[in-house]
Parts: C-alpha cells; sequence; structure tokens
C-alpha cells in the first residue's frame, strides 16, 4: 500500500543503493536441482530456459542448413534423396522460425531484461509464463511426433492443397505443433503488455521506458493481434486434413489463396515479431557503447509501434503472384514501402547516435555494426521485392531467400548475438573471452556475406528457391554459398566455445561492467531473486549519459516486502522533482 | 512466497506493491486475452463472410435446415447466463458468499443446458448425414430441399464455429465448477474476488460470440 | 547497356515484358549502393573518429535535430514513391496483353507442362512460339499449387487450380529459354522445368503443321506417344531404372506387391485402374502421389497406352 500512498504525494523519499559486487545470494544460488528449475516462477530461469530450448533448435537447424548446402554442392544428386531435401528444407524453416527467431529474443532475453528494465520483481503471471515455456515444449513433441509419423515436406508455409493431399498424418501433428506454440506466443505477449502497463517502478513514465521495452511492447501487441489468426487458420488446416472440410481445397469449393491470406496475415506480422525486438537490443547496446544518449527517443519509440500496425496492412505481398485482385496488389504494394520508412529512420537514428558519441568496440558493439550493414541491405532488397514489376521476377527465387536471411539472420540473430554478449555479465555473473568473441563477430560477418551474397545474384538470374536439383550454370554460387555457411559454422561453434567456457572458467563480472546507466545493471550480477534489494526510482531519462551513476541508482528509503536488510549501502537522499 | 510485509493481505503474490495492483493487472491481463479471442473467431468470422460472399444462395439454403427454434432458446439461455455471472461478481463484491455460489450454480447449469441443447441439434443433424467434411452423406429429404454442390462448406463452417464455440462454454463450465468449489472454501470476498471478475469477462465474450453465430447462422433469409 | 548491376540479370530477350522491370532493377539497386556505402562510411568513419579514449569521456547530448530528421524522412519517401509508381506501371504492363496475342495453353502437373495450341497440336515440357508476336499463355493446374517463370522475359505467374492465370511476352531472339516451376509442389519440384522453344514466324507455323493431329501411327506408337505427351515418364522409366513410380519395363504381366499386402497380377484391368484411379492399388515400396487421369484420357488412348506397355519387355 505504501507505493499508492506516495504517488499522492509529490516527494518521495529515496536513497542511493549501489549494488553489491559480490552478491552473496543470487537467483542462480537461491533455489538449485533440476525440479527446483523445472517448476520455478522466476522470469529470469524461464529466460534461461527459453535460451537453452533457442539455442538448442538453433544448433539442429542450423545443422540441417549445413547439411543442404552441402547436398546443393552439385547439380544433382549428392548424398540425400530428393525427399528428405524436401523434408529437411522444411523442418530447417519451421525450426527457424517457430522455435528459434520467434521466442528467441522476446521470450529468452525479454523475459530475462524486461521486469530488469521496469525495476519489477517479475511478470505480472510468472505462472502463465512458466506455462508459457512448458507449450512451447509440448509444440516441439508435436514437431517431433510428426517427424516420426513420416515428417512434412511442404515447406514452412504449409500451403494448400499440396498440405491436404499428400502425407496428412506428419501435417496433421505438425500443424497442431505449430497451433499449440502459438499459444505459447499469445500467452507471453498477454504476459508482457500487462506488466508494462502495471508494473512499472515509481518514476518510469511512458516518456522514460527504455527503447528495449518500447519495441517489445510493440511485438507484444503483433503477436496478441496476429498469432490467433495463425491458430486458426492452421486448425482449419488439420481439420482439412482430417476431415476434408473444403474450406481451402479447390476439389472441394474451396479456395487455396484463401489460405495464403489467412497465412501471411499472420506470418507477415510475425516477421516483426522477430525482428522489432532486435530494434530494442540495437538502441540499448548503442547507446550504452557510444556512452551517448540515443538520437531520436520518439523517433525510434513511436516508428516501433507504427511498424507494428502498418505491418498488419501489408501481408499480400507475399501474394503477387498469386492472382490476388489487383487492387489489394496494389495497395500492398503502396503499403509495403510506407513500412520501409520507419525502419530506415530506425537506422539513420542510430548513426546518429554514434556521431560524437564515445565508441568503444565491444563484441556487442561489434555485432550493432554488422547489423547495421546487413539489416541495411536486408531493407534494401526489401524495397526491391515491394516494386510491383521486379517482384514478379524475384518472387520465390532465391533472391528472396536472401533477403530474408539477411533481414532475419543478419537483422535478428545478429541482434540476439549482441544482447547475448551484452547482457551475458549480467544473466551468469562471468565475463566472456573478448578475444573470442571479436573473433567469431567477424568469421559471422564473413561467413554470412559469403553465403548469402550470391544467393541475391544467382536468385536474379532465375534460381527457384525450394530446389533439389539445379542446372549447371548456377553451381559457383552454390558452391561459394556452401563454403561461407562452413565458415558461420565454425564461427558459433566458437561462441559456443567460449560461451560455455566462461561459464566454469570465465572472469567474475562486475555488476556493471559496460557502465551502462540501464536500470537493469544497477543489480548485482547476477541478480538477486527478487532482481533488486529495494524498489528502484527513475528520475532520469534511461539514456542520460550526462548525469552521474549516482542518479541512476536510487530505490525507496522505506523498503517494503521484508528487503530491510540490506540497506546499509545507502549514502545519500534525494528528492524526487 | 515469505516476502510479503505484514500489511499485505495473503492473496497478494510477492512480485505484486498491492492488491489493487495485483487487480487491475490480472483485469488488463484478461482484457488482452479477450482481443486475441476476438480475433481467433475472426478469422472464422472472415471465412464465412468469403464463403457466404460466393455462394450466397448455398447460404440461405443451407440455413433452413438449422432449427431456429432450438437456436433462439440457447440464445436466451446463454444470455441468461451472462446475467447470473454478473450477479455472482456483484455478491463477491458485496461479500455475500451464499449468493455468489447460488449464481455460479445457475450459471453452470444454464451452460449444461445449452451445451445439451447444442448435442441434440448436433444429434438431428448427423442423423440426417449432414456432417462436416468427409463424412457428408445427406439424406434424400435433406437433398431434396438443398440441392447445391457446394452445401458441405457451409456445414463445415457451421460445425467449426459451433464446435469451436461450445469447446469455449465447456472450459467455461470447467472454470466455474473450480470458482464454485474455491467460493465454498472461503476464498473469496469483498477485497479478493478477482478470478471471479476475470472469468465473468471471459464469460460474457463466449456469450457475445454466440449472439453473433446465432443470427449468422440460424438467421439469414 | 553497361549498367552496374548487369551481372545480375538474365539476358532480356522479351523487351516488351522486361524493360521496364530491368529498368527498375537497376535503379533501386544504385541508389541502394549509394545509401548503403553512406551508411557504411559514416559508421566506420565514426568508429574511428570517436573510439573511446577514456572512462571518462564526456557526450554531447542530441535528443533530436527536427532539420535532419525531417529530411531524412521525407527523401525517402519521395524516392520509394517514385519506385512505387515505376513498379505499378511495369505490372500494369504485364498484365496487359496485346490484343493480337497468339493464346498457348499450358497445364501444370507433378511434375510436368503440358502445353496445347490452338490446332491440336501438344507438346510436353516445349513451348513453341513464333518470333516478335505477342504470346499469351494460359495456365491452369491439374493437382497443386505451381508457378510458371521464364527468368528470360521476367514474367511470372502461380499455376492455381480452379482458376485460369495467365502470363504474357513477346520473344524477339530464335532460341531457347528456361521455364521454372517455382511454387514447391512435391518430389521433383525441382525437375519440373521447360522450354520456350521461340522460331521465326514461318518456322514456326510448319512446326505447328507437322505437328496438328496429335498422335498418329499404330496404337504401340500412338501408346507411346501418349506416354511422353503425358509426362508418364518423369516417374516411370521405361529402362527399368527405379525412380517415384514403378519401372514400365517388364511389367506385362508381372505380380506386383501392394502396399496392403496383397498382390496383384498387372493385365489390361489393372492398368485401366491404376491410370484412372491411382491411388486404389498402389505398389510396396511406393508413395500414392500420382495424380488421377479420371476424365483426361479417352478409352481408346488407354488401350494405345496398353498396348505400348506391352511391347516394354
Amino acid at each position: 500500500m505504501a507505493v499508492a500512498e506516495t504517488k499522492k504525494m509529490t516527494t518521495l523519499q529515496v536513497q542511493r543503493f549501489e549494488p553489491s559486487e559480490n552478491p552473496t545470494n543470487t537467483y542462480l544460488t537461491d533455489e538449485k536441482g533440476l525440479w527446483a528449475w523445472m517448476t520455478t516462477v522466476d522470469h529470469k530461469k524461464i529466460g534461461l530456459m527459453y535460451l537453452g530450448s533457442v539455442a538448442f533448435f538453433f544448433a539442429l537447424a542450423g545443422f540441417l542448413a549445413v547439411a543442404l548446402r552441402t547436398e546443393l554442392w552439385t547439380p544433382a544428386k549428392n548424398f540425400i534423396e530428393a525427399d528428405t531435401y524436401n523434408q529437411l528444407f522444411t523442418l530447417h524453416g519451421a525450426m527457424m522460425v517457430f522455435f528459434v527467431l520467434i521466442p528467441s529474443i522476446p521470450a529468452a532475453l525479454g523475459n530475462f531484461i524486461m521486469p530488469m528494465q521496469l525495476g519489477a520483481k517479475d511478470v505480472a503471471f510468472p505462472r502463465l509464463n512458466l506455462a508459457s515455456f512448458y507449450i512451447y515444449v509440448i509444440g516441439a513433441i508435436f514437431t517431433f511426433i510428426s517427424l516420426y509419423m513420416n515428417g512434412f515436406d511442404t515447406g514452412w508455409t504449409f500451403y494448400t492443397p499440396y498440405s491436404s493431399d499428400a502425407n496428412s498424418a506428419g501435417v496433421i501433428w505438425v500443424t497442431l505443433g505449430v497451433f499449440i506454440l502459438g499459444f505459447s506466443s499469445i500467452l507471453t505477449g498477454t504476459n508482457f503488455i500487462t506488466t508494462i502497463h502495471k508494473l512499472r517502478a515509481p518514476g518510469i513514465t511512458w516518456g522514460r521506458l527504455p527503447l528495449n521495452i518500447w519495441a517489445l511492447y510493440a511485438t507484444s501487441i503483433i503477436q496478441v493481434l496476429a498469432t490467433p489468426v495463425l491458430a486458426i487458420t492452421i486448425l482449419l488446416l488439420s481439420f482439412e486434413n482430417i476431415l476434408d472440410i473444403g474450406i481451402f481445397d479447390p476439389a472441394l469449393g474451396g479456395d487455396p489463396v484463401l489460405y495464403q491470406h489467412f497465412f501471411w496475415f499472420y506470418s507477415h506480422p510475425a516477421v516483426y515479431i522477430m525482428i522489432v525486438p532486435g530494434f530494442g537490443i540495437i538502441s540499448e547496446v548503442i547507446s550504452t557503447f557510444s556512452k551517448k544518449t540515443v538520437f531520436g527517443y520518439w523517433a525510434i519509440a513511436l516508428s516501433s509501434l507504427a511498424i507494428a500496425f502498418i505491418g498488419f496492412l501489408v501481408w499480400g505481398h507475399h501474394m503477387f503472384t498469386s492472382g490476388q485482385s489487383a487492387v489489394a496488389t496494389t495497395v500492398f504494394s503502396f503499403l509495403t514501402f510506407l513500412v520501409g520508412i520507419p525502419t530506415g529512420i530506425k537506422i539513420l537514428n542510430w548513426v546518429a547516435t554514434l556521431y560524437k558519441g564515445s565508441i568503444d568496440m565491444k563484441t556487442p558493439m561489434l555485432y550493432v555494426f554488422i547489423f547495421l550493414f546487413l539489416f541495411s541491405i536486408g531493407g534494401f532488397t526489401g524495397i526491391m521485392l515491394g516494386a510491383l514489376s521486379v517482384d514478379i521476377h524475384l518472387h520465390d527465387t532465391y533472391y528472396v531467400v536472401a533477403h530474408f536471411h539477411y533481414v532475419m539472420m543478419g537483422g535478428t540473430l545478429i541482434a540476439l548475438l549482441a544482447g547475448l554478449h551484452y547482457w551475458w555479465p549480467k544473466m551468469t555473473g562471468k565475463m566472456y573471452n573478448e578475444t573470442l568473441g571479436k573473433i567469431a563477430a567477424v568469421l559471422v560477418f564473413i561467413g554470412f556475406n559469403m553465403t548469402f551474397l550470391p544467393q541475391f545474384v544467382m536468385g536474379a538470374q532465375g534460381m527457384p528457391r525450394r530446389y533439389y536439383n539445379y542446372i549447371d550454370q548456377f553451381q559457383t554460387f552454390h558452391q561459394t554459398s556452401t563454403i561461407g555457411s562452413y565458415i558461420l559454422a565454425v564461427a558459433f561453434l566458437i561462441i559456443l566455445y567460449y560461451l560455455t567456457r566462461s561459464l566454469f572458467g570465465g572472469e567474475k563480472a562486475p555488476s556493471n561492467p559496460w557502465n551502462s546507466r540501464g536500470l537493469e545493471w544497477q543489480s548485482t550480477s547476477p541478480p538477486d531473486f527478487h532482481n533488486f534489494d529495494h524498489t528502484p526510482v527513475i528520475i532520469n531519462h534511461p539514456y542520460d549519459y550526462h548525469k552521474p551513476m549516482e542518479e541512476f541508482q536510487l530505490g525507496i528509503a522505506v523498503s517494503q516486502n521484508g528487503h530491510d536488510e540490506h540497506h546499509e549501502t545507502a549514502s545519500e537522499e534525494t528528492e524526487k522533482a | 512466497m515469505a516476502n510479503h510485509s505484514a500489511s499485505q493481505p495473503a492473496h497478494v503474490q510477492h512480485h505484486f506493491v498491492d492488491s489493487d495492483q495485483q487487480f487491475d493487472s490480472a483485469k488488463l491481463g484478461m482484457w488482452v486475452f479477450l482481443v486475441n479471442e476476438i480475433l481467433f473467431f475472426g478469422g472464422l468470422f472472415c471465412a464465412y463472410i468469403v464463403f457466404r460472399a460466393w455462394y450466397p444462395d448455398l447460404f440461405t439454403q443451407a440455413a433452413l435446415q438449422l432449427d431456429k427454434v432450438w437456436g433462439g432458446v440457447n440464445t436466451i439461455v446463454l444470455i441468461g447466463s451472462s446475467l447470473t455471472v454478473a450477479m455472482a461478481i456483484r455478491s463477491a463484491q458485496r461479500n455475500e458468499l451464499k449468493g455468489l455460489r447460488i449464481n455460479l450454480m445457475i450459471t453452470i447449469v444454464l451452460a449444461f443446458v445449452f451445451l445439451v441443447i447444442k448435442y441434440f441439434e448436433y444429434e438431428h443433424k448427423l442423423h440426417l448425414g449432414i456432417a462436416p467434411g468427409s463424412l457428408w452423406n445427406p439424406a434424400p429429404e435433406v437433398l431434396a430441399v438443398l440441392d447445391h454442390p457446394k452445401a458441405n462448406i457451409f456445414f463445415s463452417i457451421y460445425y467449426v464455429m459451433t464446435g469451436i464455440h461450445g469447446l469455449h462454454v465447456i472450459v467455461g463450465i470447467g472454470l466455474m465448477i473450480w470458482l464454485y468449489i474455491r467460493a465454498g472454501k472461503g476464498h473469496f470476498n469483498s477485497e479478493y474476488y478477482t478470478p471471479v471478475e476475470i472469468t465473468g469477462l471471459y464469460w460474457h465474450l463466449v456469450d457475445l460470440i454466440w449472439i453473433f453465430l446465432f443470427p449468422l447462422l440460424y438467421l439469414i433469409e | 547497356m553497361g549498367r552496374l548491376f548487369d551481372f545480375m540479370l538474365p539476358d532480356n530477350k522479351s523487351p516488351l515484358t522486361a524493360d521496364s522491370t530491368d529498368g527498375l532493377f537497376h535503379f533501386i539497386n544504385e541508389v541502394s549502393l549509394i545509401l548503403l556505402l553512406g551508411i557504411t562510411i559514416a559508421i566506420i568513419y565514426f568508429a574511428i573518429k570517436y573510439k573511446r579514449k577514456s572512462e571518462d569521456d564526456e557526450t554531447p547530448v542530441i535528443y533530436h535535430n527536427h532539420a535532419l530528421e525531417i529530411t531524412w524522412s521525407v527523401i525517402p519517401l519521395l524516392i520509394t514513391l517514385v519506385i512505387f509508381w515505376w513498379g505499378y506501371t511495369g505490372w500494369l504492363n504485364l498484365k496487359s496483353v496485346p490484343d493480337d496475342a497468339y493464346e498457348i495453353s499450358v497445364t501444370g502437373f507433378k511434375w510436368n507442362w503440358s502445353v496445347n495450341y490452338a490446332n491440336g497440336a501438344q507438346t510436353l515440357n516445349e513451348i513453341h512460339v513464333p518470333k516478335g508476336r505477342p504470346v499469351k499463355i494460359v495456365l491452369q493446374s491439374r493437382d497443386v499449387l505451381h508457378s510458371f517463370f521464364v527468368p528470360d522475359y521476367r514474367v511470372k505467374h502461380d499455376v492455381v487450380p480452379g482458376r485460369y492465370t495467365y502470363v504474357w511476352f513477346q520473344a524477339e531472339e530464335v532460341g531457347e529459354s528456361q521455364v521454372y516451376c517455382t511454387e514447391y509442389c512435391g518430389t521433383s519440384h525441382s525437375n519440373m522445368l521447360a522450354k520456350v522453344i521461340v522460331h521465326e514466324p514461318e518456322d514456326f507455323e510448319q512446326w505447328l503443321e507437322l505437328n496438328g493431329g496429335g498422335p498418329s501411327g499404330t496404337p504401340v506408337e500412338q501408346g507411346q506417344q501418349l506416354v511422353e505427351l503425358q509426362g508418364c515418364q518423369t516417374c516411370h522409366s521405361a529402362d527399368g531404372s527405379d525412380n517415384i513410380g514403378p519401372s514400365f519395363l517388364g511389367l506385362w504381366g508381372k505380380q506386383e506387391q501392394l502396399a496392403d499386402g496383397s498382390s496383384v497380377t498387372v493385365d489390361e484391368n489393372y492398368i485401366r485402374e491404376s491410370i484412372l484411379y491411382p491411388g486404389e492399388k498402389v505398389v510396396a515400396g511406393y508413395d500414392n502421389v500420382m495424380t488421377p487421369y479420371e476424365g483426361r484420357l479417352s478409352d481408346e488412348e488407354i488401350t494405345n497406352i496398353i498396348e505400348y506397355l506391352k511391347t516394354l519387355k
């Protein structure tokens, strides 16, 4: 009740709290053992469990990618059959989209960081949060059952009537898996929206929200509004397979293009579910390592919301060749360009943030630079694909494959790597090896471009996607791409190596190794079970690097909820304006 | 969680500052979830609109196969249950635990009545061979009045929409029984009735969706 | 024409459909390259110039700059509007078939393109067209989604079961152009290729004359031509090699083990049934992926095919 009363007053008694550099009791030491982890409602542990699962699926789907690239070394059969190849690329796509990209930043890093950036003890519904994780696991189990039931080779888009004709057992299981998975995403979104609205610490107004929170907020809105449409679509597709209900099957009077509309109504916004949280990380990292306030706070914050909103109106640009109506095609193309503008604005704002900064090229910052380069290419090629006449030529070729890898991998995954390195000391309490980190980042950059740049060229030359065989003229491009994928694989193994090693032999991390002003850094590394040993009070903008650190280490002087024992660090009293 | 200070009532979870914050959060969370439910059904309504635009005569013909009277009765039953759920919340707010339990019980009974009527409607149609998808095998007397090559599509939509709605009713009954048991144990009072409130919100939505389904499926001319 | 990104595009063999697309492709690439270089040079320059010197560096407080922000919002907006308009007009052109276009019907099915001409000529995976005349390809599908793509002409359209779609082009060079299926359609999706073969107009007329009558000759010869035209050999080899379906070689009179455990002798009735309703008796070890031919072949044609199969021993 204390805060409810103090809110009415104009002043709040605050105190400085410096986080301890040698925490004895952290969330990692709090409850131990497998069972404690599996039943925990702590957002930090749930975040780590998501991170582990995402890493597992990323390794699996990445391994499949390397296998696919190896098969493409020669135009004809190399070592796997056509049907296996078709199943593998489907599995690679479905896993990367549904099991890696969608939960990667919001559910893994977001879960860990968001309540801390809000100064909250947990998300609004901790048990629901745990339930979301288990729903995700059940969805994954369904997908594995599907593999056992003959698998599925429909492409991750499950286009009808192919998906409702052939091989239905596998398709039924995987579509049910995706249906279940959707609920994990919906519940996470619901949880985040509520948390951001209701659980902000005193002083965190909407104008003082970290940009990461704005990005997660925009993401959550998309999750809640778009995912149910996927759920119903995929459920109808299951019914189509089980009962032949005929809604999407032309043989029974239905319409396959209707399926595409339904599917992309979700799956285009889903692209923003994947990339928008990455924008949040970039904003955090770039301001910390430039030691400078973010240029255009509101432009970046509101452009996330603008992208979320316009993102709902552009799904038809996946269907320019499908035979949808001419008016729809024109409108969708036009809106597609509009969604490009806020994205471009963000990039320029980040570049402007670097101007006259104090730039420290640590690994996370290196990833931000890589992001800016790769994501710009992804954006420009997106403009190319939004242009109607050019899209007719490029649709469903390797150009599209290269484009979405530049956006999803060059954007989302590079942002994830930036965030992972940035918050690694906070999450684990250990420092990773900076030299290896930089070497791996450079290798990721080289390997990535080597893999996907040739794909732009061969796509524009006419190489269609999802091809097991190809005509000889494309072989050089394919081989370059394959070598690039091996370099990428090595880079990821190096990252896996030094991150794992840091857990056991890593140098102990200070509470705030990057001297960030972010609220999440005003806790111990790793944090206490309750995140902070006091209720934080915020009086500054989150990126006010010109103000002294002391002004960012404030908490309510009279603590509640039995945390009085840590108060010996109090050193000064400040009044809130 | 052992971290409550003495001033906090037992129902406040550790990560909330006070009871109000917890109540507001639960309510907002439920509203967000309801928005998601609306979009979920929105997809189905979309499919309905598309197919009705394509096959307008089919929809008017096929709707004649549905029983307006029993559909109407079910509408009244659900509206009644919405009223009793609202009364249950009011009882909880006024600390009238007996009223809370009675109203919950009436709601549960009404929900069952709805399902029983729905069961007989389905039963009757399946008996006539009006079944979804590949099970479609209409009896001659149906074919006599419903001679349309795509008739199965209307009933596919009918079964999917009412079926998923029925599933929501079943989930609602489960929630209501859970509330009834907790009310019996004295978990709710005028200070804390959040689960009653948010279940009520959910139940109103289930009712609202039926109010759209009924005219769209049964009453089109 | 010596544009920087010429290396990315295949030869332009149908200027009427490709010119606008190519022009826009080059324009976007060149503008993008300039902007990308700008961004890259800026970030590298900043990284070097403003490298952190000490932990106590002070940085200026720059919250925003209206002039700058308006500039970098409005200029890209104008550029994208130009791109939109350019793409839109180019696309309208792709949709607007000239009145005098020569019409050819192309049917996609797993995993072949069947081509039908007005005079009854039929080909498989070869689309013969006259040079210098607009050609309209009317597309339909027998089974799942396919997509008809000719990179040299910059045209593509999905082939949707249950509706007709079309593309048009005007080839200006005698020669061949590659056709791809670009909508995933199953096992042999990547082998669902065809060629557009461009003739001089008089050669094309001649070719039409020659092939106008459909299959001809003895029943066995007709059967063989039908097997080739229907694309049977995509899945059923004539030389005994194993493929998506059982080989035709030595099929006649053979005992086949079926997927449900029973067995059947290959005779006229079995072949007929397997052509019309392939899902009924599937040979063990193969998937049920064949498109039913019910309503697509006459009794006489089926008889001819059977006669041909009898000769493959």
